[in-house]
């Protein structure tokens, strides 16, 4: 693995190492001392051309334990708001020798550009692209999943995918870049995805992804779902009207009281609740079933960073300049 | 005894019996060293290190009833410490598993199945320091070849063995090898 781009082109190999990396690296927060040193003198850049607060921090704390140098670059106050391009900040970046850049755009398509233009030899993660990907947040909450599946059926999660698992995915679909990440990263798992959502939500060209879409959230929920993952509603991304009314929404497609209600009268009495964060209490999902025993939203959180230290010691540890030469040769080949 | 899965190249340097001696003496040793069975927590390097911990525990039970072989051996992985990261293809971490009674105040004996240039022990005593304070560390390996790099010797040995560096030693254990159980060396290119 040179770079962390997207979930559509994770093999599942690479999928289970970096979930099993990941539950070795979630141990290290419960010790006295909560670092690795495998990463010292390593630098990972945070380039952050779009506001998120837990994305970052949540890269920036993975970075620390794994013992790395990290600088936070914040488009907002820099030189980009000045109209520097990517180009020039990508080489401004080079120059001060980063490892690793963990990159957020605007752009659909943004940290692959960064990847492939020969602009720097850093590893790049996507931390989230446009209405494209976010591969770590699809990351975390397929570890947070296979943690869950591997209770309820008893076995180790270590080696493990998600095979048989039914998962939910509903709200925004159109402008999410987690729903499209957990599609392709639950297909590969062996997970069964179905789509929930208004038709205006809906983005041109689903009927060809690998999942079932569905417009009726309480339907779905009769056929049987284990893990019920409530998308964020995108205001800022809202420039049209997709919904009548958020009243509407919340009863129709949002998790409310009636649907956590639903569940045990359902016999579903292991679905998990997830949500990506940041919510919108009492729109996409209801306090209640925020708060419930069921809602996973906080293991979210501590999962994430566990998934980005694999992700980050998987793409930096290990000889680079010899998985360079090795690249070159199969291209060459 | 099999030689078939040997080369031609390679000879046994100890068989499965060998090696049970060795532990059984180690095990002796570690008692009259530690002045009995307080306190003592075996932690294995893996891979082989871990069995070995396993063997020496159920030994020391064998020896002094008052100890639970299950409850003082731990695992620990020192992958994150290793100071060739950078410089070999990415390794994946493993498990580490401390006894419940955690190493704090303990008296830690490292276990590993071959002592060679020392950089592994010092990357263990780097991970021990992280997990807590043990009151000591001592280390006890199956095979030392030699050849350190660091100053660092082992406390238990089972058997002392010259080797030109290019020459490989091979431990071979039921657990993790099966059938095989022995020490080879085989010759280098």
């Amino acid at each position: 693995m040179r770079h962390l781009l997207s979930t559509e082109d994770l093999g599942r190999g690479d999928a289970v190492r970096i979930l099993d990396t990941a539950e070795e690296m979630s141990a290290v927060g419960d010790r006295e001392v909560k670092k690795l040193p495998a990463l010292r003198g390593r630098t990972v850049v945070n380039l952050f051309f779009e506001d998120s607060t837990r994305t970052r921090i949540s890269f920036e704390a993975a970075a620390k334990r794994l013992s790395a140098d990290v600088i936070n670059f914040a488009a907002k106050g820099s030189s980009v708001s000045k109209g520097e391009s990517l180009k020039d900040t990508a080489q401004t970046l080079e120059a001060m020798s980063a490892d690793a850049v963990v990159i957020r755009h605007w752009a659909s398509g943004a940290p692959q550009r960064l990847a492939n233009s020969g602009w720097i030899d850093a590893a790049v993660v996507n931390a989230g692209d446009g209405t494209h990907e976010h591969p770590t947040q699809a990351l975390l909450d397929a570890f947070t999943m296979r943690r869950h599946w591997s209770r309820l059926n008893r076995n180790a999660s270590t080696g493990a995918d998600l095979t048989g698992l039914r998962v939910a995915i509903a709200g925004d679909v159109l402008h999410s870049r987690v729903a499209r990440s957990n599609v392709w990263l639950l297909r590969t798992l062996g997970a069964s995805v179905t789509l929930v959502a208004p038709p205006t939500l809906l983005p041109v060209g689903v009927e060809h992804w690998p999942c079932e879409v569905s417009y009726d959230l309480d339907s779905t929920l009769a056929k049987g779902v284990d893990a019920m993952m409530m998308l964020r509603v995108q205001a800022e991304r809202m420039n049209a009207s997709f919904f009548p009314s958020a009243r509407e929404y919340a009863r129709r497609w949002g998790f409310d009281d009636r649907r956590l209600a639903s569940l045990d009268s359902l016999g579903l009495k292991d679905t998990i609740i997830m949500h990506p964060g940041p919510m919108n209490r009492g729109l996409e999902i209801s306090s209640a079933a925020a708060d419930s025993p069921r809602s996973t939203v906080l293991a979210q959180v501590r999962n994430g960073v566990s998934v980005r230290m694999a992700a980050l010691y998987l793409l930096l540890s290990g000889d680079t300049r010899e998985e360079r030469n090795e690249l070159t040769k199969v291209s060459s080949s | 005894m099999s030689t078939s899965s040997t080369g031609p190249t390679s000879r046994v340097v100890l068989t499965a019996a060998d090696i049970d001696r060795a532990l059984t003496r180690i095990a002796h040793e570690i008692l009259e060293a530690n002045k009995g069975p307080q306190d003592l927590v075996l932690l294995g390097i893996p891979r082989r290190g871990y069995p070995l911990a396993q063997r020496l525990a159920r030994k020391l039970a064998a020896t002094d009833p008052g100890i639970d072989p299950e409850r003082i051996v731990g695992l620990l992985d020192v992958t994150m410490f290793r100071d060739d990261l950078s410089r070999q293809p990415t390794r994946a971490p493993g498990p580490t598993q401390l006894p419940s009674t955690g190493i704090d105040n303990k008296v830690v004996v490292l276990v590993d199945d071959v002592l060679y240039s020392g950089r592994t022990i010092r990357a263990a005593l780097d991970a021990i320091v992280d997990l807590g304070r043990p009151r000591v560390v001592r280390l006890a390996v199956l095979v030392d070849r030699g050849h350190r790099e660091l100053p660092i010797r082992a406390d238990h040995v089972g058997k002392n063995l010259p080797t030109a560096s290019a020459e490989k030693v091979r431990v071979r254990l039921e657990e993790t090898d099966g059938p095989a159980n022995d020490v080879v060396i085989e010759a280098g290119e």
